[in-house]
């Protein structure tokens, strides 16, 4: 049974070592790219001007915002691509943009 | 026991299919397509099936339904001809290259234009290169039994390609000939189940088909491809093999036909070959050593084994039933040719394009080729070797 | 070709049922033990227009996959087609034509543009409209060609026919004697065979 997982495909995989027309057999496997290498304007959230009114999460393309038990918590800089929709949905200017220093 | 009977091509496709009961068909069944789908819808109203049939608005739909289905898990299969199969044409590669193992049902019928609706090569030798095997018949019983072995050569493991089985258009598609059928529970044992390893429905694990394939990746999906495109010529053959030990009727990547001792012959694919076959028994009862290569399988083509079958013959004339328009021969021309190079002494080689858009072609226009063929081969003149043939001409032509 | 072989060109036109008459003679061919072809000359299908269907029958299997260019024997099922279209093109002198006509047969010799050999006809519009009701020549005109081709055993060619009929139409068993009466009746009446 060929169960390749995502993780072991790479950049230097050989065309054998990879599942026949890039099949996926897991779900979340876009976890696997670190899309916060392309951020060139780094989000801040301002922990003492948000309300936890939780509007900026479902508006993130990037999934980049966790919630957990019904709270958002800080970004994961991993995955935000830095693209500022969080800053302009936020009623309450709880976040701004810096310029990504790296 | 085989059942003695007479059907169109049609009739027998859509028998083969009735045999089979896929899980889907898709289809747009109305012209350009074929008179298959109507014979299977028939099939599916009287209960004889238990196949899902989905008719949609076009090609490109009954196609996508076919990969949707089988990314599913199913066994999809599909019937076309001409104008149809190219509105495929951007989905037949998403079903090679998603590796789905998709039976296409194709009537050989020319594509337009000028307006036409007869029998030539051309829409199937238009998806020669979208990863799609592809068997041609040259009669009724030939199209029932390649379509018999479409699907275990096609799901495969080591395969995993769609299948086109093609038949001529109108030539055999609508006629009546005797043919041997097999006995529904015989052809279900051959045929088997379709158990995929990996489906989007009726498993635990998820599964994602089809997926953006960055310039990193894609180029070594598309050398999976072309792998399994090579495993594919020994699948065809043990399915060929068990085949004849189940049916007894033989079949390979080609027919040869008294080639034995042949210092003339024919390279060519379809219906014509019944012809030329009447032919040689014709010229070699007046002493003309004429043989024939009838191909079967165009993909994947059969090289080194063309190349061996042709290394004694003097003279050889591949016959295309469709334009390449390359100002240097057709489809076939290319590949066999291509193929004799590496012989250390190849055989004269000549194309001749004929039965364009249903032009006939009868046996006394088979004949006129190998009398061309042996005056070369006496010779050793080859003269144009881009030829049609059949078409009116004010001016003297080679054929 | 081998000597054992009939072939047969059928003249009609669209709508007459010239392709049915073919694909029934290939039928009733089978049925004896022959190999059998039967097609049409396909292009675009209109009501009225000129149209050629083909059969071949033969003892042993047949492999060629063209039209026929010298039947042994022409059916012409519409007789205003003997003006426009070269009926008897390439057909073999010691064969014959069989022409829906109430005429006689060597009324029409002079437009079958020389040709020398038999000449028959039989009126199926007469005995399709008694026996039918209707206007269907094909039927009277299968007969013709069996009696006259000699293709086929006439008792056995009934037999099967009626077999046939009354698989075909089950649900209206009714017209299955007009059917058979037509082609007895053809069989008796055609002229000149």
């Amino acid at each position: 049974m060929n169960f390749i997982k995502a993780e072991s495909i790479t950049e230097s995989s050989t065309w054998q070592e990879m599942t026949p027309g890039g099949e996926i057999y897991e779900g979340g496997t876009s976890r696997l790219t670190k899309t916060g290498d392309w951020r060139s304007n780094r989000p801040v959230w301002d922990i003492q001007k948000c309300r936890q009114c939780l509007l900026c999460a479902p508006f993130c393309p990037d999934s980049s915002i966790p919630v957990k038990d019904g709270k958002r918590e800080d970004f994961d800089y991993d995955h935000c691509k830095g693209c500022g929709i969080c800053r302009t949905v936020c009623p309450f200017a709880a976040i701004h943009m810096e310029q990504e220093a790296r | 026991m085989s059942i003695r009977d007479r059907l169109s091509g049609n009739e027998a496709i859509a028998h083969a299919m009735r045999q089979i009961d896929p899980d889907v068909f898709a289809a747009f069944p109305i012209t350009p397509s074929t008179e298959i789908p109507q014979y299977f819808a028939q099939y599916v109203a009287d209960g004889k099936v238990g196949t899902e049939y989905v008719t949609v608005e076009s090609e490109h739909s009954s196609m996508s339904t076919c990969i949707g289905a089988a990314a599913a898990g199913a066994r999809a299969v599909t019937a076309t001809s001409s104008a149809g199969l190219a509105f495929m044409y951007e989905v037949l590669y998403v079903a090679a290259s998603s590796r789905l193992p998709i039976t296409l049902a194709c009537v050989n019928r020319t594509l337009t234009g000028p307006i036409n609706i007869n029998n030539d090569h051309s829409d199937s030798m238009g998806a020669r290169d979208s990863g799609w095997l592809q068997i041609y018949s040259e009669n009724n019983q030939e199209a029932y039994d390649n379509y018999l072995q479409a699907m275990r050569i096609s799901e495969h493991p080591s395969v995993r390609l769609p299948i086109m089985i093609c038949q001529d258009g109108f030539i055999t598609s609508h006629a009546v000939e005797n043919i041997l059928l097999e006995e529904d529970e015989v052809v279900k044992r051959f045929v088997g189940e379709y158990r995929p390893e990996h489906a989007l429905i009726g498993r635990d694990n998820p599964l994602a088909v089809g997926p953006y394939d960055t310039c990193p990746f894609c180029m070594e999906h598309k050398v999976q491809q072309a792998e399994a495109m090579k495993n594919a010529k020994k699948v065809i053959l043990d399915v060929a093999a068990d085949f004849e030990r189940t049916f007894g009727r033989k079949y390979g990547f080609f027919e040869e036909y008294r080639m034995e001792d042949a210092e003339v012959a024919l390279v060519l694919i379809g219906s014509t070959a019944g012809t030329a076959k009447a032919c040689i028994e014709k010229l070699r009862a007046n002493g003309i050593k004429a043989g024939l290569v009838k191909v079967r399988v165009f993909r994947p083509f059969p090289m080194e084994e063309i190349a061996n079958a042709l290394r004694n013959v003097k003279a050889v004339a591949v016959m295309d039933k469709s334009e390449g328009y390359s100002a240097c021969g057709g489809p076939l021309f290319a590949e066999v040719r291509s193929a004799c190079y590496d012989l250390d002494t190849p055989p004269k080689m000549i194309d001749v394009v004929y039965g364009l858009a249903g032009r006939d072609c009868a046996v006394e226009d088979i004949e006129r080729v190998y009398l061309h063929l042996m005056k070369i081969a006496e010779t050793g003149i080859v003269g144009p070797r881009y030829i049609h043939m059949g078409q009116r001409s004010s001016q003297e032509e080679v054929l | 070709m081998s000597r054992t072989m009939t072939e047969i060109r059928w003249h009609g036109r669209g709508g007459q049922g010239a392709k049915t008459a073919c694909l029934l003679l290939a039928d009733a061919a089978f049925a004896s033990g022959k190999y059998v072809q039967g097609f049409p000359e396909y292009g675009p299908e209109r009501m009225g227009a000129p149209i050629t269907a083909y059969n071949r029958i033969s003892d042993a299997p047949c492999t060629v996959h063209s039209n026929i260019y010298k039947p042994n024997y022409v059916v012409v099922v519409d007789e205003t087609l003997l003006r426009a279209v070269d009926v008897t093109a390439g057909l073999d002198p010691q064969g014959a034509i069989v022409i829906n006509s109430p005429r006689a047969p060597e009324e029409l010799r002079p437009l079958l543009r020389g040709y020398s050999g038999k000449v028959c006809t039989l009126d199926a519009r007469r005995i399709s409209e008694q026996y039918l009701g209707r206007y269907f020549p094909n039927t009277p005109m299968l007969a013709a060609i069996v009696k006259v081709s000699g293709v086929l055993e006439p008792d056995r060619f009934i037999a099967d026919m009626e077999a046939s009929f009354r698989h075909k139409f089950a649900s209206k068993p009714q017209v299955i004697e007009g059917n058979m009466k037509c082609l007895t009746e053809s069989m008796k009446e055609v002229r000149g065979a």
